[in-house]
């Protein structure tokens, strides 16, 4: 795979696009293509994510140049700017539990219709949700997602496409490489071929689209 | 002692050697630094990491290595890091033996409240909803009254974080718990006494004969 180059990567990005974003706290997100993103104005977009983060950081930065109309998170709460934003009603906000979204993300990514959690039962999580008995205990469904385009960071790429994560900047960036439609990755290093070894190759090259070139 | 420093040290009497531990922010993190060196305690990080040290000296932070908080950690030999679907796995899997979390409210049924105050605090719930849900056994640790008023409720006035009631409150004050369902005050803070705990708590306690004093 021919890397291609941060402008070009972003540039296949429409308006009102709805996209993924790798990250914990601004920790594995793909910061190049965020200023890009912010760079080109790419703007109405949906923003499926873990948080946040903070202004000037990770997905912050499009809070910052509000480029965000829509956004599902599960923890906006140290970005006072998206906060405002919310409170404003200029963008829409989806709080849903971490450990939903990243099982609604892996059901997106898997094939599946949703999952049954046990997670917001009773609580305000479950208005308007189906609610399914499953030997005796209560879940709800909770349906998959997807997106048109995910925005990873990796710590290692190679020329193929094969991922591997270092540390805690791991978090969301897997689970959605396998969730969009498009997926294009930013990586620490860019090795040949060979170099990170099957067992700690973590997502499979053929889902990988693009790869951007380190500078 | 100030009143975190309390609640934590108490908090830490209830991990024993093995557990698998999440510890949420605030006074829940000061937990950490009162486990005896000799009780081998898991700290989960649910940003992906079993085995979080302490906060790295100056200069030795790596960048990606944080907590869920997006700080600087440590990573103990022994460490693993995951990715956030095997994380919250392993919260909701049941395959955490404690969290502990601040509240906002607790009630006398042991509902917990503690993330969000409509119109004024709207942060998400993170890994809170999760973790309430599915932990093994759910402590809260808090301060027993926040300007003047109990967070000791009869009923949560705030949305409830989980169905599911919590095991234990530590406050500055004192530890309480439900046994057969009732909330009911176990102990009492150094130097407190149970009419002092009953005056600022607004939920009907349970008053065994004998309450005991925290030992920490």
């Amino acid at each position: 795979m021919k890397p291609v180059s941060a402008e070009e990567a972003i540039a296949m990005i429409p308006n009102g696009a709805t996209i993924m974003v790798g990250g914990f706290m601004g920790v594995g997100t793909p910061e190049r293509l965020l200023d890009e993103l912010v760079r080109q104005k790419k703007c109405e977009l949906t923003l499926i994510c873990n948080d946040a983060a903070v202004p000037g950081r990770g997905v912050g930065k499009l809070f910052d140049a509000a480029l965000v109309s829509t956004l599902t998170a599960s923890h906006i709460g140290l970005n006072p700017k998206a906060q405002e934003q919310m409170m404003a009603k200029r963008i829409a906000v989806d709080l849903v539990p971490q450990g939903t979204l990243v099982e609604r993300i892996r059901a997106g990514g898997c094939g599946l219709g949703g999952v049954l959690t046990p997670t917001g039962t009773g609580t305000i999580v479950e208005e308007g949700k189906q609610q399914i008995r499953v030997d005796g205990k209560t879940f709800l469904l909770e349906t998959a997602l997807r997106s048109d385009f995910a925005l990873i960071h990796a710590f290692l790429a190679d020329y193929l496409g094969n991922l591997s994560y270092a540390l805690t900047a791991r978090n969301f960036n897997p689970v959605m490489a396998m969730a969009a439609d498009t997926v294009i990755v930013t990586a620490e290093h860019i090795v040949p071929v060979g170099v990170i070894a099957p067992d700690h190759v973590v997502t499979p090259a053929p889902l990988v689209d693009h790869i951007v070139a380190n500078r | 002692m100030d009143a975190q420093t309390l609640i934590a040290r108490r908090v830490a009497l209830e991990l024993r050697s093995g557990d698998l531990v999440n510890l949420g922010i605030g006074i829940p993190t000061l937990v950490a630094n009162y486990v005896p060196p000799e009780l081998k305690v898991f700290f989960q990080s649910e940003n992906g990491l079993i085995g979080t040290g302490p906060i790295p000296e100056q200069g030795m932070a790596h960048p990606l290595l944080t907590d869920a908080g997006g700080r600087p950690i440590s990573a103990l030999p022994g460490a693993c890091t995951f990715d956030s679907a095997m994380s919250f796995g392993l919260i909701r899997g049941g395959h955490v033996n404690v969290t502990v979390l601040g509240g906002l409210q607790v009630d006398a049924e042991g509902h917990l409240a503690n993330w969000m105050i409509p119109g004024k605090m709207v942060p998400g719930m993170g890994g809170a909803m999760d973790l309430v849900t599915g932990a093994k056994r759910v402590i809260v640790a808090m301060q027993h009254a926040a300007k003047g008023k109990s967070k000791i409720v009869q009923k949560c006035a705030l949305p409830l974080t989980s169905s599911r009631p919590v095991d234990l409150v530590v406050t500055d004050l004192a530890v309480i718990g439900f046994p057969g369902g009732e909330i009911t005050l176990l102990e009492t803070a150094p130097g407190v006494s149970v009419a002092e705990v009953m005056a600022v708590t607004e939920a009907d306690l349970s008053i065994p004969d004998k309450v005991p004093e925290m030992q920490i």
